[in-house]
């Protein structure tokens, strides 16, 4: 959303054939990310794979740093590297996390989930390649992803999808809380011990992560 | 070259404070709380008062032997010491200690997330040591540590989201040179929040829920000796030096002072540090270890709600006043 505002159309355009320090950087780091994602998801270590997932949202964040967008980086780790993966890693010890492979960490849908990411990834792809054909961002000039740029276009140009977005995330809380209080009715219905409370209540806000 | 020069000296410096800072705090804290408890501390070590005594613990820790237990998960398990120090030199990096374009290793334009989500990736080091260690005791404390960073990570957030308010930017320098003094009786619900809920993330007492040596032994770290247990105790008193920094930049005005904020602003940022680091170490002597539904129900039921009140409070000054 923000290079649209702030991507300056080249007249005369860069070619793919004399890449600059930053391009080969953005190169490689897109490597590691994407070598790092594909073992995320083939890993038999259920615990290395949400491990090998911090390297892939981490070297998001850095391609995003590479863009000049500070403040978009610091976001993606904040939320993303240190609060869903250590909710996944709570999530995990307090299931089943073994150490060494689990054999049982397998799935039918194997397939079906190939097709379903790949399609995904296509459309998405196509999206990007079509909205920003030959557009070129400008890493010369003043910072295109600037904290002051990325609010501006946040709240004048995309003002009504952000104010949909945070509907769908209060939607997202409600339910999850919907769902907790039922659960501890039940159980306490049910003539069992008295379930606490507070237990619940880390993972009443979790759904709004 | 210049420039490079720069660069090399900025990072030399940041790094020596790095290294010198947590143990003064450290050795201050042997003090403090020996002279508190009515007893003497370290007398021997160094010979002044045992003003050496951590630096003998670190030759003491060096020699040890660096025990991997043989259920662990090794590669994991000699990896998370060095996930958890290295953000809090990251950290440093970007706390303005005077109000010239020097005092800072690196002016970065969304300072405050910066600080904030790299503070936060500190947690996976005692995460990946709770769970690999292959102790129960370890996984324990691995669960704790994290069910307390879920839980306090968002009123700290919230707290520093009032004072970006406030000052209109989210740059730490930014924020220093939007402050007045009316800002602390205005903003000072939000640095009590702020406060508690970093003592909470870096599991200092009363929040030391994690490493609750009576129950779970030593939480996460019960498995480390020698250097990687060294670095774990290091990262603690780190992120104390990097909690009272951050606390006095974002509150208490960092370099301002009633006279000299042009030569000496750099020693008032020192001074209201080294205030809450005592104030950090008098917490923990003073206070008894709060429970584990004690220390989520505080989190939720006050900490979230006042930090949203704060930012309500923010809100209509901010309002008002323009």
């Amino acid at each position: 959303m923000t290079p649209a505002a702030a991507v300056s159309l080249a007249a005369g355009h860069p070619g793919f054939l004399s890449p600059t320090g930053v391009e080969i950087a953005f190169l490689l780091v897109g490597l590691v990310t994407f070598g790092a994602a594909l073992v995320t998801v083939t890993t038999r270590q259920l615990v290395h794979a949400a491990l090998w997932l911090v390297v892939a949202l981490g070297g998001l964040a850095v391609e995003y740093l590479l863009l000049t967008a500070e403040f978009i980086a610091w976001v993606q780790v904040l939320i993303y590297v240190g609060s869903v993966v250590v909710l996944l890693l709570f999530g995990l010890m307090l299931t089943k996390a073994p150490i060494g492979r689990s054999p049982d960490a397998d799935s039918g849908n194997r397939w079906a989930a190939l097709t379903v990411a790949v399609a995904a990834a296509v459309a998405l792809v196509w999206v990007v390649v079509d909205a920003f054909r030959t557009t070129w961002i400008d890493l010369n000039g003043p910072a295109a992803g600037s904290t002051h740029v990325t609010g501006e276009s946040l709240f004048r140009t995309w003002v009504l999808p952000f104010e949909a977005l945070s509907v769908l995330l209060l939607a997202a809380l409600v339910g999850a809380i919907v769902l907790s209080r039922k659960a501890t009715a039940d159980t306490a219905s049910g003539g069992t011990a008295p379930v606490e409370a507070p237990p619940t209540a880390p993972g009443e806000k979790e759904g709004a992560r | 070259m210049n420039g490079a020069l720069d660069v090399a000296l900025r990072l030399l410096v940041v790094f020596v404070v790095f290294l010198t800072f947590p143990l003064i705090v450290g050795q201050t804290e042997h003090k403090v709380m020996a002279h508190m408890q009515g007893r003497l501390g370290p007398m021997y070590a160094g010979g002044f008062h045992g003003w050496a005594q951590l630096i003998a613990d670190g030759v003491k820790f060096a020699q040890k032997e660096d025990v991997v237990p043989a259920g662990a998960d090794r590669r994991v398990f000699q990896l998370a010491p060095a996930v958890a120090l290295l953000p809090y030199l990251l950290v440093l990096l970007a706390i303005p200690i005077g109000p010239s374009a020097g005092a800072v290793g690196q002016v970065l334009d969304a300072g405050v997330f910066f600080v904030l989500a790299v503070m936060g990736v500190g947690v996976l080091g005692s995460l990946m040591a709770g769970w690999a260690s292959a102790n129960k005791f370890s996984l324990l404390g691995g669960l704790r540590t994290a069910a307390q960073l879920l839980a306090y990570e968002l009123p700290m957030l919230l707290a520093a989201a009032s004072v970006a308010m406030a000052a209109g930017t989210v740059s730490l320098p930014g924020i220093l040179h939007a402050f007045h003094w009316w800002w602390v009786p205005w903003q000072i619900v939000g640095a009590v929040v702020f406060f508690v809920a970093g003592l909470a993330e870096l599991q200092r007492p009363p929040f030391d829920m994690p490493v609750a040596d009576s129950e779970i032994i030593f939480g996460a770290y019960t498995e480390y000796t020698g250097l990687r247990f060294a670095l774990f105790l290091l990262a603690e008193y780190a992120g104390i030096v990097v909690l009272c920094g951050l606390t006095t930049v974002l509150f208490l005005g960092g370099w301002h002072g009633p006279w000299g904020h042009d030569g000496l602003g750099w020693l008032w940022t020192l001074l209201k540090t080294a205030i809450l680091a005592f104030l950090v170490i008098w917490l923990r002597v003073t206070y008894p270890r709060l429970r584990e539904d004690q220390l989520q129900k505080l989190s939720w039921t006050l900490l979230v709600p006042l930090s949203l009140a704060q930012i309500a409070l923010t809100g209509i000054v901010k309002v008002v006043i323009s």
